[in-house]
């Protein structure tokens, strides 16, 4: 019998699937079953009172408010700039992609510097805010915005490359039997992108709720007041109460857990309807 | 389906469709008006509002005031190694991020839909809780770090504690990359090449590596920019030591901390000009490659 793939031969398969599943044992798995297992480490009965504990709750009620807010505010632009740059050939689309890609390169501490030097008490909106009693930074407002900032990218991105594949043809022919244009995008674009759609809410929610270098900067860290749960996070980790950071962090990597299945069932179902 | 492999698969895919586009009318369907005129104000208002904020408070400081603060030992020392072990990781993450993406790739076996599932697990998970998990694992006392002070090798509190961080949360990269290009791969150049009785080796030298090498690069450079930026995980491992281990995000909220405004400002121009030309350079190079593919 011919060889026809290379890396086939039973002891280079065995092998490189071996290190590859060490690799991703000593670098993804031992890391995630760590998160849990130092948060139990003091028994079920701490680990319920770390989560119940006041603090905790109402960086839980933040963080939920602010992927409450973020998230329906860039699927409507992911929807809308998606819908432009692949139905439309106008001067400047190309860069209006490339703006998008700016805060997947930006590091998130420079972009919570950018509000804060926009908004806070001594920058020239700040200061008009300030006049008018407004305080965005150091409140939960700035942690809005810098995570809007963050994750606008997500919902687009996704939808990008799938409406380009699929074409305008059907949306044409809907409008050439006379469809409106609402009912054109309920009946006809929103079933064709709906998978991709609801995996950028998803990758946009995961980031919104995670999100910590940018919110850092313009939280203030007031506890009960401005802390998210990953700055809780990192509270408890600097009061040296391990455990109690490692109970809030479960939450968030119980998020991530639930972020992975999502995908994959997608993936899975997108396989599926291609064959 | 991760940001890395969309931004590879817009590009390919734009150029698979752009005939079409052009036979089609695009004059019959609507909201021009309505999408552009959202996506501009939305874009003004989250991204280049904020942008120009950056650039007005850096703009009011003097060339002389701007260069001190840029150059100040201290920030020097971060650059250096930020740069180092952001290279160190993204270089790594091309070896790991090629096997992981030729097993899943190239073999069926089982647990392979597991392992293509954690592939991610590092855009999943909230940097700060990485960031703690790694400090806690490669601390002294830590699963890992037992192992390691046998050997005489500390990671915690050390760059190496950095690259460890930024090999973890860029690691879904090269091989989100890597993966779709090796899927795609032609069979026949393979069978053609060892029908000639070709050593595996160099199958693999002359016909696969040749093939996938640029989505290799693009997936080394997309972690190698993040790693420059990442901030959440890193500072919890790296002991943040001035001179020897913090890195240039934490430079900015030092000076935040001190309330110098103008300093962090400009240190991040830095940052900032350093991510936005690498992005640039990221994109220009793709689409010339792939008009090459295509002149094909």
């Amino acid at each position: 019998m011919h060889q026809q793939r290379i890396g086939d031969q039973p002891w280079l398969r065995r092998l490189l699937i071996g290190l590859a599943f060490l690799l991703v044992g000593i670098l993804l798995v031992v890391p995630l079953v760590a998160i849990f297992a130092q948060a139990l480490s003091a028994g079920l009965n701490i680990f319920w009172v770390n989560l119940s504990d006041k603090y905790t709750l109402h960086a839980i009620g933040l963080t939920l408010l602010v992927a409450a807010l973020t998230v329906p505010l860039n699927l409507v632009f992911g929807v809308f700039l998606a819908w432009l740059v692949t139905r439309f050939e106008f001067p400047g689309r190309r860069i209006l992609m490339t703006l998008i890609d700016i805060p997947f390169a930006v590091s998130p501490v420079v972009a919570g510097l950018m509000y804060l030097l926009l908004y806070g008490s001594n920058g020239w909106l700040g200061s008009w805010l300030m006049d008018h009693d407004l305080q965005l930074m150091f409140a939960w407002p700035g942690i809005v915005m810098v995570t809007v900032f963050i994750t606008c990218p997500f919902v687009a991105r996704e939808l990008i490359p799938l409406m380009q594949q699929q074409g305008s043809s059907e949306e044409e022919a809907a409008l050439s039997l006379g469809a409106s244009g609402w009912q054109m995008f309920r009946r006809v674009t929103l079933p064709n992108i709906k998978c991709a759609l609801l995996y950028g809410v998803v990758l946009a929610n995961a980031r919104a709720v995670g999100e910590f270098g940018a919110v850092s900067v313009v939280s203030g860290n007031i506890r009960g007041e401005t802390n998210t749960l990953p700055l809780h996070v990192e509270l408890l980790y600097q009061d040296y109460n391990l455990v109690g950071a490692f109970t809030s962090a479960t939450l968030l990597a119980v998020l991530a857990l639930l972020t992975l299945v999502v995908k994959t069932f997608l993936e899975w179902r997108q396989q599926q309807s291609a064959r | 389906m991760t940001p890395a492999n969309q931004l590879s698969k817009s590009f390919t895919y734009k150029s698979l469709i752009s005939k079409s586009f052009k036979v089609t009318g695009r004059q019959v369907l609507p909201g021009f008006a309505l999408s552009l005129g959202i996506s501009l104000l939305f874009i003004s208002l989250v991204l280049l509002l904020p942008l120009s904020g950056l650039l007005i408070q850096t703009a009011g400081m003097s060339w002389a005031d701007y260069w001190a603060v840029v150059t100040d030992p201290r920030v020097m020392a971060s650059y250096q190694v930020t740069l180092l072990m952001a290279l160190g990781a993204s270089l790594l993450n091309g070896l790991v991020g090629l096997l992981v993406a030729w097993v899943l790739v190239r073999y069926t076996f089982p647990g392979k839909r597991l392992i293509d599932a954690l592939v991610d697990l590092p855009f999943a998970l909230p940097t700060a809780v990485a960031g703690i998990t790694l400090a806690t694992l490669f601390s002294a006392s830590g699963w890992y770090g037992q192992g390691l002070a046998k050997l005489g090798i500390q990671v915690a509190y050390t760059p190496l504690g950095i690259l460890i961080a930024m090999l973890f949360t860029s690691l879904p990269f090269v091989v989100r990359n890597v993966q779709p290009v090796m899927e795609d791969l032609n069979s026949g150049d393979e069978e053609a090449a060892l029908s000639l009785s070709a050593k595996d080796w160099t199958v693999f030298r002359r016909v696969i590596f040749p093939a996938i090498w640029p989505a290799l690069v693009m997936g080394v450079v997309l972690s190698f920019i993040r790693s420059l930026g990442e901030f959440g995980a890193v500072i919890f491992i790296a002991g943040n030591m001035p001179y020897l281990s913090e890195v240039t995000s934490l430079m900015i909220f030092v000076r935040l901390q001190e309330f110098d405004y103008a300093a962090a400002s400009a240190i991040a121009s830095v940052i900032l000009m350093a991510s936005l030309l690498l992005l640039f350079a990221v994109n220009v190079w793709q689409t010339r490659y792939l008009k090459r593919l295509k002149g094909n």
